[in-house]
């Protein structure tokens, strides 16, 4: 019936009507009695910093690395896999960068090796890195956070984004 | 790559925002969550003083912190016409879940119809009809007008068997008090409808008539005494995805030791270990891996049987319990009868059970030993027992539960701190309708009845045969064809000649087709073949009221507007029972139009003044002014008095006059509640009838039943109940299994909410479940030349269905797991019509072969088919 053929439209929309989310959120700051009287205009998405994470030389295959982004109180790893994967920067394709607060409840979370997951102790929720974060199993509401890199001509690796809301934050970037 | 939302910030609700009590929809375990709300143009900030949660949320905030908000917990919704702002987040106060969400229950905000984000635009917004070719937005009145036109004169022509129902009968989303009660009343009372059945299954009928015909209603326990037990011990249940809080906040602390205090201080006089846990399952599952990590193997026995002979397994614990002597002789001689002819009855020896079950002779033992050898110093053991639709669904239904209230008996476990034997549910229950003994016991098998041309017009509410229900495909194919029938009828004659068309449609079903009414949130496949679609209203759009799994009741506020003309399911029934009364009417019918008042309700609190209050054991304590300052922890059912009266009805002693339903028969077929019997020699007081003001004193509750020993049957006694092995007993499910290679074994998974009614239309979900997955042992999957998300078919004599593969090294060979009532692969499909002699279905025993149909769909390329199960660092 009619409600069928709305389903595959719906998704799109609802992309489109969530990320002008951000806008409204901003626009909304704006109206806010702020210290400073002069208003700056809004942006749709926070401003990120580019952070330089680490270089590609300091990685090992599977040996993630202990990082933080977009501040020292967010906490994550950069892992180079080994294989190259969809959304992994680098000569080989094949590094990545995610959140390890987990999307759920905010326990810090293990990598595991074997399998190239992050593992949740709080309530065993599983994030496959190889996958973009996809939870493989678990209770969080999303996909992990990945944050986006560059790699500059000198193999410095940056990272310059976040694709989801970062677990403890009413905003990735912290005034 | 994975599904992001790409969100980065979210606003945070002002010191002033509204705040309401809500109670997750979805599961049995009714989890507190409080909305937020405000007016778009406004925000509050992060420092403490700043915003509605009281929080400091200028930095990052640590583990467990109540003021995190994920985006799915946000929307813009309607509320009194207006745009605003909503947080629905896990309530940290509430009892049950101690600010847990899952993610399911986390998603409510999400998962909310908006305009404004494109969130749930699938929601039915107007009621439509049949015109033209296709679904037509159509008012109130004239589509209930056609229902009531149509109902009547199948009535005249057929009698009330013409009319066959389909309707919810628990809480949660899709029916709680008010609305069970108004439908209830209307085919129960306004009609002594007895061609109706309940929502995942053909008949009305309990799932659980075993344990009650035993005198053990099975909600009888509260979530605390799985803090307190010693053993737990769960069969045909995966609690961690299907009563996700209830494990993780109240099993998980008990298997880690950290109850100890609570048990040393509610129990002193006896020792106290961590708890240890027996699971009942022939698959390994993400529940069992968790128990390993959190209590250690050693402390975790996982019985691994053949599917379909828990019974055998049940019957070899009590005759060995029995013959050690680790049996509560008192409780036995104080609070049962039948005992020594049961112990005879059914005598089953450990080496019989190793052979039918193919658990060995050691784990046999070692599980009657967890469950019943004293404790040191001699003092009794504390088990709960719990079950699901693995017992519920599964093989002997009937005798399999009292085979496993049995052992719960003999060993005093029911009424006792740490103990119980309780299913553990599936939907919140929210059971209050009159009398449904006209219905008989067997009730009609109502799928049957449809599928062989029986009944004129169908009503149905907030249920999806076509996803959940056995015989599947048969069901659809004969659905399709008498719908159809009536479908072409109306095509022939112009659609706004009402006369016109009501003799068209008549024609038709005198010819065998079937007129399909189908009231529900979203459009559903059996709703595609619906004449009339009526729009209802969810939780949180109207004022709802259910209980959980400990009985614990609660309501739901209304924090934002039904979509478009949408309405709560109660209001829909009192419109509908007036147009029913205003058609018999102009059709002379006075007498049988004079039974459709007594429904001037204008609001859904006035269905449940009228319903629960005025009927249900304890209900004339109970208000909506009391819930509401009970918020999210409520009380546990039934209500025995409030704390200025102290309490004065009966509570656990079942019989007390105060809730038996319109003062009918026992309610054999309640869901959920307490079966009551009337006028039995350990009837209660009964209660000095509270004042319904608008008083807001809090109601004093019950919190484990047959706490004082007394049973409901007449002579206050629970009844041990004779139940013999009689091997795969649904009709052909031995030559199903002996003519087919694998094992169809179904249920749920974690993202999913039951039937993927709201979750098909969120992209979160869809993403990770285009299509539903089978779950198959990595070598059966080598041996069909299969790889990871390959899409195959399951195929038998019942029918056929898919799935994408997805190897799991916890199946057995040959066994295989799929995802229970999928809107994208219908495990339905291949179950047989084969049912118990009380017409439960048997889902789980299904056998099938399985055949490649093609490589991994692109819709699945993305996704991740690594193990589900977690494993502790090393
Ligand atoms: S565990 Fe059940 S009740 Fe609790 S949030 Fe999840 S689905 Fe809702
Ligand atoms: S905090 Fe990670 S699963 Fe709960």
């Amino acid at each position: 019936m009619s409600g069928c053929n709305k389903l595959t439209e719906s998704g799109r929309r609802f992309f489109l009507g969530r990320s002008a989310l951000a806008v409204a959120g901003a626009a909304a700051a704006s109206t806010v009695p702020q210290a400073s009287a002069r208003a700056t205009p809004a942006l749709a998405r926070v401003a990120y910093p580019v952070s330089r994470l680490g270089n590609l030389r300091d990685l090992k295959v599977n040996e993630p690395m202990d990082i933080s982004y977009p501040d020292a109180d967010s906490t994550g790893v950069l892992i180079k896999l080994g294989t190259p994967v969809e959304g992994g920067v680098g000569p080989d394709g094949d590094v990545v960068a995610f959140s390890n607060l987990c999307p759920h409840k905010g326990y810090p979370m293990f990598y595991a090796a074997d399998d190239r997951t992050l593992n949740c102790p709080g309530h065993y929720s599983r994030f496959d890195c190889e996958k973009g974060g996809l939870q493989v199993w678990g209770h969080a509401t999303q996909n992990l956070a990945q944050f986006r890199l560059r790699v500059d001509a000198g193999g410095d690796i940056h990272a310059e984004g976040v694709d989801e809301l970062l677990y403890g934050r009413h905003s990735n970037v912290l005034a | 790559m994975a599904y992001k939302r790409n969100i980065d910030r979210l606003p945070i609700p002002p010191r002033d925002a509204k705040v309401n009590s809500v109670v997750c929809h979805y599961c049995i375990v009714g989890c507190g969550y409080k909305a937020y709300s405000w007016p778009v143009n406004r925000q509050g900030g992060p420092a403490p003083g700043d915003n509605a949660y009281g929080e400091d949320m200028r930095g990052q905030l640590g583990a467990d912190s109540a003021a995190w908000v994920a985006p799915s917990m946000y929307n813009v919704v309607r509320q009194n016409g207006q745009d605003v702002h909503i947080v629905i987040k896990p309530d940290h106060d509430c009892v049950v879940n101690s600010g847990l969400g899952s993610i399911r229950g986390a998603r409510m905000a999400e998962m909310s119809y908006s305009t404004v984000t494109g969130t749930q635009q699938a929601r039915l917004t107007d009621p439509l009809v049949w015109r033209y070719g296709t679904m037509s937005p159509a008012s109130w009145d004239d589509s209930l007008g056609l229902v009531a036109e149509v109902t009547r004169r199948v009535i005249e022509e057929q009698g009330e068997d013409g009319l066959l129902v389909s309707a919810y009968d628990h809480g949660g989303a899709g029916g709680g008090y008010e609305n069970t009660w108004a439908t209830g009343k209307l085919y129960f009372e306004s009609m002594k409808v007895k061609n109706i059945r309940i929502h995942n299954r053909p008949a009305y009928n309990s799932e659980v008539h075993g344990s009650r015909d035993m005198g053990v209603g099975e909600l009888n326990n509260c979530y605390e005494d799985a803090e307190l037990a010693d053993t737990l011990f769960v069969a045909g249940a995966n609690s961690l995805e299907t009563q996700t809080n209830y494990f993780l906040n109240h099993w998980v602390p008990n298997l880690r030791g950290s109850t100890l205090d609570k048990k040393r201080s509610q129990l002193p006089n006896e020792p106290h270990a961590a708890a240890r846990i027996i699971v009942v399952d022939p698959r390994r599952t993400v529940t069992i891996a968790a128990c390993e990590a959190e209590a250690g193997k050693e402390n975790v026995l996982h019985l691994r049987i053949n599917s379909g002979t828990d019974l055998a397994l049940f019957n070899a614990l009590f005759t060995e319990i029995a013959a050690k002597g680790w049996t509560d002789k008192a409780f036995i001689a104080a609070s049962t009868s039948n005992y020594d002819a049961a112990v005879g009855a059914n005598r089953t020896t450990v080496e019989e059970a190793v052979r039918l079950t193919g658990v060995s002779a050691e784990d046999i033992r070692k599980a009657a030993a967890w469950i019943a050898e004293p404790k040191q110093g001699g003092a009794r053991r504390r088990t709960m027992f719990a079950y699901e639709k693995g017992i519920i669904w599964g093989n002997d239904n009937y005798r399999t539960n009292q085979s496993l209230v049995n052992v719960a008996l003999a060993t005093g476990n029911v009424g006792r701190p740490g103990g119980g034997c309780v299913r553990l549910g599936g939907h919140q229950e929210g059971y209050a309708r009159p009398s449904d003994g006209h219905v008989g016991k067997p009730a009609q098998n109502v799928d049957e009845l449809l599928i062989g041309g029986k009944g004129g017009i169908h009503h149905i509410w907030g249920c999806d045969h076509f996803k959940t229900t056995l015989n599947a495909s048969e069901f659809k194919r004969a659905y399709q064809r008498r719908t159809n029938m009536v479908k072409e009828a109306m095509d022939s004659v112009p659609a706004g000649d009402r006369a016109a068309q009501v003799e068209a449609i008549m024609r038709a079903i005198r010819a065998g087709g079937l007129f399909s009414v189908d009231v529900d949130l979203v459009p559903t496949q059996i709703g595609s073949c619906a004449h009339v679609v009526l729009p209802a209203a969810t939780s949180g759009e109207m004022n709802l009221t259910s209980m959980n799994g400990e009985r614990r009741m609660r309501l739901t506020e209304r924090y934002m507007d039904p979509p478009g003309n949408a309405m709560p399911d109660c209001l829909i029934v009192a419109r509908l029972a007036q147009s029913l009364e205003r058609s018999f009417r102009a059709a002379g019918n006075a007498a049988v139009a004079d039974r459709f008042q007594g429904y001037d309700w204008k609001t859904e609190e006035d269905a449940f003044m009228d319903g629960y209050h005025r009927h249900e054991k304890g209900g004339e304590f109970v208000t909506y002014a009391r819930l509401r300052a009970m918020g999210t922890n409520g009380f546990q059912e039934p209500a025995v008095g409030l704390e200025t009266t102290g309490a004065v009805a009966g509570s656990t002693t079942t019989g007390a006059s105060p809730g038996v339903v319109v003062q009918g028969p026992a309610i054999e077929g309640a869901r959920g509640r307490e079966p009551l019997q009337q006028a039995a020699p350990n009837a209660g007081a009964i209660g000095a009838p509270a004042a319904a003001s608008g008083g807001s004193e809090r109601i004093l509750g019950t919190k484990r039943l047959y706490a004082d020993g007394k049973f409901n049957r007449p002579d206050g006694k629970a009844v041990f109940a004779a139940t013999q092995w009689r091997g795969l007993q649904a009709a052909g499910k031995q030559a199903e299994k002996d003519s087919h290679r694998f094992l169809v074994n179904n249920g749920r998974a974690n993202h999913v909410w039951q039937s993927a009614y709201l979750d098909q239309h969120n992209d979160f979900v869809r993403d990770r479940f285009p299509y539903p997955y089978i779950g198959m042992n990595p070598d059966d999957m080598g041996e069909l030349a299969l790889k990871p998300g390959d899409l195959v078919e399951i195929f038998n004599g019942n029918g056929a269905t898919q799935a994408v593969a997805w190897p799991e090294g916890g199946l057995g060979r040959n066994q295989t797991f799929m995802l229970f009532g999928y809107p994208t692969g219908v495990q339905g499909n291949v179950v047989s019509k084969a049912t118990n002699e009380l017409v439960i279905p048997n889902y789980k025993q299904t056998w099938a072969n399985i055949r490649k149909l093609s490589d991994a769909p692109e819709a699945v390329r993305h996704l991740s088919w690594k193990v589900q199960e977690y494993r502790a660092q090393t």
